[in-house]
């Protein structure tokens, strides 16, 4: 595990034990995992080589189809109403981003191999 | 982590699995969530939408790599909005509280992510379309045109505040559909080859999108990954920027290279050398050393391959052969870098223009193959030009300069290159293609 996340985690463990003591809202705490997340973002993305940028579109685009885990919290109810039809869908397209996405960028790596 | 990888070649791959993984983990915590029952149904999603992306990524062909993953970036905006609007119809299932007295906050961030979402999902669509050449890559301006954009998103706060006030479904669905508007109007006056930049902003959009949907299902996993997908975006989109010497608004708000009254190249008394294969094969021959250039005409043509054959004949001769890659040369960042990857040149040998520009004055010849703008001196000694400012490739030191290109035909910014009438330099016109494998026939 490298400097980065060890570092986001450790704040991110300790503002949470402070939030538990001090009864400080939610609200403050997600707030201070968006502004670390911002910076760790920032520090890695910045080590990035340029020949490397066209895969960190793409998985970077793999990745923010996280958000197929909203949408399968709306297709996952047993009734059946507009949200699970709506979380369908969207399960569906953050699938095919997240394959796509993963496939494309593994591709783009492979040709990236040191070549003899 | 999967981020971390990619700071060099050989880490790369095991970031991207790392990154796949960390995903697994995401969606199968989720699916273990009480309240989460129809695996049935959401197994078919996930094996068409799967299928889908994996056909796609698999039978794509690199030139049309930015296309694709603008399109990627669309189907994220939807996704976002989707479970938005998914959130706002059954709020309970996400703790939001019943429907009617969704918490303020909750409200907004709904709102927020929503108009990002749809944002992103009209712009990408947009930008699919102008670099697929389905709708033409030139700036569409009209009068009027920034107030329209600034009364738009004025009126979208507006709605956001209303819609945070009063929860009603119609304020909901007037946010999406003016958000859609705005991506559309946001993304249309910007010009084809500026695209490096609309796409990595779209990138950067799909993960605030994401983030802010986080917030409101108050899910650490969506607003992390988010943010750094978003802060991400916006940091390669700086990048670009400065490699271009333009401002980010002066990009976003388009309208560069649509004036092409230059367009028509006035040779009047200035006279060009023009050369076939063989004459620019038998200079690079006899050069110890030599820089290619590449841009986007190379990437049209799908010339790689044969400019690669070129390089290994050249360097079987006993010539050094290094590639000089501008930051913006393409229409995605690092578009060349894995054109070239594609056609197995060692990625030892591809530079970046800081790496690479003092050597041009120490190397026999400049090899420049589709690029233009790229190596335009009017960018330094020509401060009513368009570029000025902007970084460029010093082609112009190097023993001799040949350019291959279709036509005298100007480049994106619409402006007439010094370049062409200088003595040292050499016009191959041709098809970038063709004319590599001619070269190559004439070394064999």
């Amino acid at each position: 595990m490298d400097s980065a996340t060890l570092l986001q985690d450790v704040v991110v463990h300790s503002v949470y034990a402070a939030t538990a003591f001090t009864e400080g809202t939610p609200l403050i705490f997600f707030f201070t995992v968006f502004i670390l997340a911002v910076f760790v973002g920032y520090y890695v993305v910045w080590n990035v080589t340029s020949a490397l940028h066209s895969p960190l579109m793409s998985v970077t685009n793999a990745i923010s189809s996280v958000i197929i885990v909203g949408a399968l919290i709306a297709a996952g109810p047993a009734e059946f109403n507009i949200s699970k039809v709506l979380g369908f869908i969207a399960v569906l397209l953050a699938s095919v981003n997240i394959f796509g996405g993963f496939i494309l960028t593994h591709r783009m790596l492979q040709m990236f191999r040191r070549k003899k | 982590m999967a981020l971390r990888g990619l700071s060099s070649p050989d880490s790369a791959r095991g970031g991207n699995l790392l990154g796949i993984v960390g995903m697994i983990i995401a969606i199968a915590t989720t699916l273990a969530a009480p309240g989460v029952l129809s695996y049935g149904l959401i197994m078919i999603a996930v094996l068409i939408g799967g299928s889908i992306g994996t056909v796609v990524a698999l039978r794509i062909q690199m030139t049309s790599l930015p296309q694709l993953v603008a399109a990627f970036h669309s189907l994220v905006g939807l996704a976002a909005v989707l479970v938005a609007a998914a959130a706002f119809y059954a709020p309970v299932a996400y703790g939001l509280g019943a429907p009617g007295s969704i918490k303020l906050a909750s409200l907004i961030e709904m709102s927020v992510g929503t108009a990002i979402g749809s944002i992103t999902f009209t712009g990408s669509i947009i930008a699919f379309l102008k670099l697929q050449g389905l709708i033409s890559g030139k700036p569409v301006i009209f009068p009027g045109q920034h107030f329209l954009n600034l009364g738009l998103g004025l009126g979208l706060i507006v709605l956001v505040a209303m819609f945070s006030i009063d929860q009603t479904i119609i304020q909901f669905w007037a946010i999406v559909f003016l958000a859609l508007m705005i991506g559309v109007l946001l993304i249309v006056p910007i010009g084809g080859a500026d695209m490096p930049v609309v796409i990595s902003m779209l990138n950067s959009y799909s993960g605030w999108a994401a983030c802010g949907i986080g917030f409101t299902l108050a899910n650490n996993a969506l607003i992390i990954t988010g943010a750094l997908v978003g802060s991400s975006g916006a940091i390669l989109s700086y990048v670009m920027c400065k490699a271009m010497n333009r401002s980010f608004f002066s990009v976003i708000l388009g309208g560069f290279g649509a004036d092409n009254a230059v367009a028509a190249v006035d040779l009047g008394d200035r006279s060009i050398k023009q050369g076939s294969g063989e004459d620019a094969a038998f200079m690079l021959k006899n050069a110890s050393s030599c820089i290619i250039v590449p841009g986007y005409g190379m990437a049209v043509a799908q010339a790689q391959h044969a400019l690669r054959e070129m390089g290994d004949l050249l360097k079987r001769e006993g010539v050094k052969v290094r590639y000089a890659v501008h930051p913006v040369a393409g229409r995605m960042p690092g578009h060349m870098n894995v054109l070239l990857a594609e056609a197995n040149v060692p990625y030892d040998e591809v530079l970046e223009l800081e790496e690479i520009n003092r050597d041009f004055s120490t190397t026999d010849v400049a090899f420049v193959i589709g690029a233009n703008d790229v190596t335009n001196p009017a960018a330094k000694n020509d401060p009513t030009s368009p570029i000025y400012g902007m970084p460029v490739l010093d082609v112009e030191k190097a023993g001799t300069v040949l350019f291959i290109k279709r036509s005298l035909a100007s480049g994106y910014a619409g402006i007439d290159n010094e370049l062409f009438y200088h003595d040292n330099t050499m016009m191959l016109f041709d098809d970038a293609k063709a004319m590599c494998e001619n070269i190559v026939k004439a070394l064999e």
